[in-house]
């Protein structure tokens, strides 16, 4: 009988939702790399052995200028890191990559090695939206594997309720937008009065790199260059998809509830 | 059946001179086509390339019970040609795409209007068909969802709560894949297949590496055939367990969804455990995979699954056992084993409707040449029977990939590919957790791309969606939609 299944399979596996953020992250897989670094006094003069391999050209070295690496059109791939031989690029293994700027994602200048976390919204959005936050998701010719990635935050491991953050079915019962795709030709007016009908004061927040700049999109014609370039964007989630633990601290971090957990486990 | 084909014969994953593809008057084209396709054959694609100011038409066939392929192709022309859908409608949505991309009028087609193209509104907003009197009402649905869903409009005629027909209007997800993979492969192109259907990276992926590698005349190293048969496997398991969850989500039956959701993200995990990346994106690389697995891993990756496998598997059993499932899910969105023949359903969606039709078994390449799970088919066409036939697949693919992570080849994991022949075709069928993931590539001149022709399964099976709709109850959408879960962005491309 299901029933009875079902409860001594409950009894026996207990709560299944993971600690996080009270006590650590999830270890994210070894292969995954986490955030980039990028320490551009590294490169020699002329050096360019990672631009030629990376497929968005994230990577770029401007005559006269350091080399820089958008995190926000980086998929991950982890091309550039195999290709320069001189440990200028590096993985950190740090899921945290969220940020409130476009422009806090170009990594390269000195000071800028890795990102800098996203700040938290300004106290009066805190105190709106700081305990519970409505969101509606558009999916705007995103591949499904952002979308799937944040939708596996509703799931019991993540339990993104507890956080009091729900996905609305109606944009007019929500306090912002989630967006996901480089926002194709044909997306865009559906985005446009998607965004118009939340009432404000609204957030919007970009989920990878498809949202935040195109992608591996951003030449298509057909595909657009982001969120941004359609309504403005309040946080930028990185990656290609973002592992969900990096979408779920880019909403904690916004909401200001992540005081006093504890950062990423060391890596053997 | 195939031995006097008028089309040239290839195998899955092999490639042949352009020159050596008979070439047929447009009419004659559809008349073979149409021929060989009651023979029992099936239209894989059917698509346009631009001569000049003309367009040639090529049809790729597969005849599943030969293990061959075919492909002809017509000469060039423009204006008109006589439709293929008129009398197979397997053709349908090819035929409107031609007349999309190449302005070619398939004159006879039922019902020929754009498939992507929009207006400055969207693709929703185009005439649809539409049922009159004074009892029907219509109801529009889309693009933008209720839930973390891709966008497309769905157009219902309604009397009452009864469906009487359902129109699909995608295209919103359109982002140009095809066209950019012109004159290529450029830098982006392997991200952009690796996104075409960012559910289906690895059968994507797969498919692309075995056109260019066909196109280069190379074979991948065995080891590298070993993993992308073991990753495929993976992707088809976490999608079958997250869609029978989403399943049972619908019919509000609660164990098996919340069970089902963390499973799907194990086994996802797993596929993050070899490559770093849950969706298996940086994996699958023309000349082989990028990462190899050493002994250590493919223990844990083999401990990790009996854990899921077991998961899965008592998940499932709850939801057979509850009475409520069943009366839910039987009967519901039934498509017959005729409409799926006519309309080519491929993947679960054809073998829940009886029909054998499973690449990894009928055009097996690379390791399912070595290795195969027994195809899984259930009678009945209702969402029933294509939850059942996830489950079967579930069961198949865990106990697949558990013998195979013992069976490792030695060798290397990739080899360098040579640049692709010049003015050669190559196509590659890969069975995707949906359905048949069709890739093809002409080359130029200069060994550029020429033309590159993705066919998902979605593109197949969309109209299935619509056809189990009929005389359902509104309300059904959702299972229905979701009992054959197609992509659409992998349809829209
Ligand atoms: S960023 Fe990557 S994973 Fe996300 S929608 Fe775009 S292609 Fe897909």
């Amino acid at each position: 009988m299901f029933v009875l299944d079902a409860i001594a399979h409950r009894l026996r596996s207990g709560c299944q939702t993971m600690a996080y953020p009270k006590g650590p992250a999830p270890a994210l897989p070894d292969r995954h790399g986490g955030a980039l670094r990028l320490d551009a006094a590294r490169c020699p003069e002329g050096c360019g052995e990672c631009l030629p391999v990376c497929p968005t050209e994230a990577i770029t070295r401007p005559a006269g200028q350091p080399t820089a690496l958008d995190l926000g059109r980086c998929i991950f791939c982890s091309a550039c890191v195999e290709a320069c031989s001189h440990g200028a690029v590096s993985h950190t293994g740090d899921h945290r990559m969220a940020v409130r700027a476009r422009g806090e994602l170009v990594l390269g200048a000195a000071g800028q090695e890795q990102v800098r976390l996203a700040a938290e919204l300004d106290e009066k959005l805190r105190k709106m939206f700081g305990r519970s936050l409505r969101l509606r998701q558009v999916s705007a010719g995103g591949c499904n594997a952002c979308e799937a990635d944040t939708n596996v935050l509703g799931t019991i491991g993540w339990d993104l309720g507890r956080f009091g953050i729900q996905f609305v079915a109606s944009p007019r019962h929500a306090d912002g937008l989630l967006i996901t795709g480089p926002v194709t030709r044909n997306m865009e007016l559906a985005l446009r009065r998607t965004y118009d009908a939340v009432p404000e004061p609204k957030i919007v927040i970009a989920v990878g790199a498809c949202a935040i700049s195109g992608g591996p999109f951003e030449k298509n014609p057909q595909a657009g260059t982001g969120a941004s370039s359609v309504v403005p964007v309040d946080l930028f989630i990185p990656g290609c998809p973002p592992h969900p633990l990096t979408i779920l601290d880019g909403l904690l971090r916004l909401l200001g509830r992540l005081e006093g957990a504890s950062g990423p486990p060391a890596r053997p | 059946m195939s031995a006097n084909s008028p089309f040239a014969l290839l195998a899955n994953a092999t490639a042949l001179p352009w020159a050596e593809v008979p070439e047929f008057a447009p009419e004659e084209l559809v008349q073979a086509t149409g021929k060989e396709l009651d023979r029992g054959a099936r239209l894989c694609s059917w698509f346009g390339l631009s001569e000049g100011p003309a367009v040639r038409l090529v049809a790729l066939i597969a005849y599943d019970a030969d293990n061959s392929l075919a492909v002809g192709r017509s000469r060039p022309f423009s204006g008109k040609y006589p439709s293929l859908a008129a009398t197979h409608p397997q053709a349908h949505l090819f035929e409107r795409e031609v007349w999309e991309q190449h302005g070619v009028m398939p004159q006879g087609h039922p019902w020929l209007k754009a498939v992507r193209r929009a207006g400055e509104a969207g693709p929703g907003v185009i005439d649809f068909f539409r049922v009159e009197g004074p009892e029907i009402h219509e109801v529009a649905v889309g693009p933008v969802h209720a839930g973390i869903i891709e966008p497309g409009h769905f157009r219902f005629q309604c009397a009452g709560e009864e469906v009487l027909h359902l129109e699909i209007a995608l295209g919103y997800q359109h982002r140009g894949i095809e066209e950019a993979l012109v004159g290529g492969p450029h830098r982006a192109s392997l991200s952009q297949i690796e996104t075409a259907a960012g559910d289906t990276t690895i059968a994507h992926t797969t498919a692309h590496a075995g056109v260019m590698e066909a196109l280069a005349g190379a074979e991948p190293p065995l080891k590298a055939q070993w993993l992308r048969a073991i990753a495929l496997e993976l992707e088809r398991l976490a999608n079958h367990t997250g869609d029978l969850g989403a399943m049972a989500g619908d019919v509000a039956f609660l164990p098996t969804s919340a069970a089902c959701g963390k499973i799907r993200g194990d086994y996802l995990n797993l596929t993050a455990l070899i490559c770093g990346n849950r969706f298996g994106r940086s994996l699958v690389r023309p000349g082989g995979c990028r990462v190899d697995l050493e002994p250590a891993r493919i223990k844990t990756l083999a401990e990790r699954l009996a854990v899921a496998n077991a998961e899965a598997d008592e998940a499932c059993a709850w939801l057979w056992d509850a009475a409520s499932v069943r009366s839910r899910f039987e009967h519901t969105g039934s498509v017959s084993t005729r409409q799926a023949t006519e309309v080519g359903l491929v993947g679960p969606a054809a073998r829940a409707c009886g029909l054998v039709r499973d690449v990894r078994f009928d055009h097996p390449c690379g390791w399912h040449r070595f290795a195969q799970a027994p195809v899984a088919v259930w009678p009945g066409g209702d969402v029933f029977a294509r939850a059942r036939v996830r489950w079967l697949e579930l069961q198949r693919s865990g106990r697949f990939v558990a013998d195979e992570l013992s069976n490792a080849p030695d060798g290397p994991v990739r080899e360098p590919v040579e640049a692709p022949a010049p003015d050669t075709l190559a196509a590659c069928l890969v069975e995707g957790w949906r359905g048949e993931v069709c890739h093809v590539a002409l080359t130029g001149g200069e060994g550029r791309l020429r033309r590159y022709k993705i066919t998902d399964p979605s593109f197949h099976n969309w109209t299935g969606v619509a056809i189990a709709m009929r005389s359902q109850a509104v309300s059904d959408f959702p299972l229905c939609n979701k009992s054959f879960n197609l992509s659409y962005c992998g349809h829209d491309l």
